[in-house]
């Protein structure tokens, strides 16, 4: 009877290591396809991007196609107070004035250029948030609804936002304002949700001129790289060291 | 220990209990995850819905009229920028196609002259430039060309040249209606180019087709009998005689 119960337990046992043996492999395939169904090759890592936009101002014509694209996309109140881009025109007159217009950020076109006065030079400016690196609208919001994500994007956390408007008073590009339906702070996201899809900004989707270029900065296969070798760049107001990643070519010392 | 140390040290847990507590059910849940901000804020941002398709959407589906618009002056252009979002268009075909703009207006958002545009972009002046016909006409929207205009004649005959120019016979060669032979260059006045003799060759384009085109049409049995059409209309400007 002792013998058979020995016999039994052995033969658990044998049964146990042949069903380990072969079942082994079998469960670590299954893990390991587990696995690479986890790490989809298509998916998104912010890590490994960091974003730029690149504006070659003498290649704008000023059809604001950018920001009625922009409007679109993002669902921008169509109120002419309300952009997260828009067309700038500049006036230079040869007495030094300098006029800036942006009637409707440009959307139903620019007016006639006043007789008085002979023109120097006169030409658009796309402008839009400037994606600061360092970024005085992110410093001063008091509850971090405002931040820059490791890809380089300033976005507003509209469900976190509280409305107090110190960002909008201390962006220097009047890139923000405040939305009249979600009342908290808006502004341009980069299109983000185009981002991760593979996709680039409606408005740089749209430029019928390419006067924009977007990109990565930090890598060398990307247009904005060959549009950083290329041109002479300037950022807006560097005075400022908020370290825009919104590159201008081409850009008139008048422009600010 | 003095009696009020351990009632200070009391009131210290409570403080800072309440505060972890706090801090615990007022923080979200993914705040600082990435930084000093909400994480899954940007997972929400990242799901907002795509209206524009982009332009590698438009060529497995439409790649005839896309292999034109590459091989044209058009070729930098979005398909969407004059056929607006199409990005649900790209997902269902079938539902809701993207519209397709045919006005002047539509061209002249980039095309009408603005001393403000980078020079050599093509301008044309929206006042004076075949006004009342559609850009369409006469530039194919995917791969336009600058017509070709017969500048021979308006070399001599430029009045009659500016004025059919602003009229719906714009689109005509001085040809269509004059035979100009070659000597005409030399000896202007001793051979000179034919005219149309009679009302049938205006009816050869405003008579015979169906009505409700771009074309005007007429029952020649009847409309201004028995007078010829240019007794009436000017051929280089036709609404003058309406």
């Amino acid at each position: 009877m002792s013998d058979a119960g020995m016999d039994r337990r052995a033969f658990v046992g044998d049964l146990v290591a042949a069903c380990l043996a072969a079942g082994g492999p079998v469960l670590l395939g299954v893990v390991r396809m587990a696995e690479a169904q986890g790490t989809d090759p298509g998916a998104y890592d912010a890590s490994e991007h960091y974003y730029g936009i690149g504006i070659d101002v003498a290649k704008c014509i000023g059809c604001a196609r950018c920001v009625a694209a922009c409007k679109i996309e993002n669902d921008v109140p169509l109120e002419p107070t309300y952009f997260n881009t828009w067309i700038e025109r500049y006036v230079l007159r040869t007495n030094g004035d300098v006029e800036v217009e942006s009637p409707n950020g440009g959307l139903d076109g620019f007016p006639p250029i006043r007789r008085e006065g002979e023109v120097l030079r006169t030409f658009f400016v796309p402008k839009l948030c400037n994606h600061c690196a360092n970024p005085p609208c992110v410093q001063v919001c008091p509850v971090g609804a405002t931040f820059i994500t490791r890809d380089g994007v300033v976005l507003v956390d509209d469900s976190y936002c509280i409305g107090c408007r110190y960002c909008i008073q201390a962006c220097p590009y009047g890139a923000r304002y405040m939305h009249p339906e979600k009342h908290v702070a808006d502004k341009c996201t980069f299109c983000y949700h185009r981002l991760v899809k593979g996709l680039v900004p409606a408005c740089v989707e749209v430029c019928p001129t390419n006067a924009r270029v977007f990109g990565e900065v930090e890598k060398r296969v990307t247009p904005l790289a060959r549009f950083l070798r290329f041109n002479d760049i300037q950022v807006l107001k560097p005075n400022l060291n908020t370290q825009p990643k919104a590159y201008y070519a081409n850009l008139d010392g008048e422009v600010r | 220990m003095p009696q009020q140390v351990p009632r200070l040290i009391a009131v210290f847990v409570i403080a800072i209990g309440t505060l972890v507590l706090a801090r615990r059910f007022l923080v979200p849940e993914t705040f600082g995850e990435f930084g000093h901000y909400r994480g899954a804020a940007v997972d929400s941002i990242a799901a907002r819905p795509v209206k524009f398709a982009g332009r590698q959407a438009c060529a497995p589906c439409h790649g005839s009229i896309d292999a034109q618009r590459l091989a044209g002056h058009h070729r930098d252009l979005a398909c969407e920028i004059c056929h607006g979002p199409a990005a649900s268009h790209a997902s269902a075909p079938l539902s809701g196609k993207p519209e397709i703009r045919r006005e002047r207006a539509l061209c002249l958002l980039c095309h009408a002259f603005d001393p403000s545009r980078p020079t050599g972009f093509p301008q044309v002046d929206s006042v004076t430039h075949n006004t009342r016909i559609p850009c369409m006409t006469c530039h194919a929207p995917h791969a336009p060309e600058p017509p070709v205009t017969p500048r021979e004649c308006s070399a001599c005959h430029g009045g009659i040249d500016r004025q059919k120019a602003v009229s719906h016979h714009a689109t005509l060669r001085c040809t269509t209606c004059h035979d100009a032979p070659e000597s005409h260059r030399q000896n202007p006045r001793a051979v000179l180019p034919t005219k149309p003799t009679d009302r049938a060759f205006c009816g050869g384009c405003h008579s015979g087709m169906p009505p409700g085109g771009l074309i005007p049409q007429v029952d020649l049995e009847r409309h201004g009998q028995p007078y010829l059409c240019w007794q009436c209309h000017y051929p280089h400007f036709p609404e003058a005689g309406i």
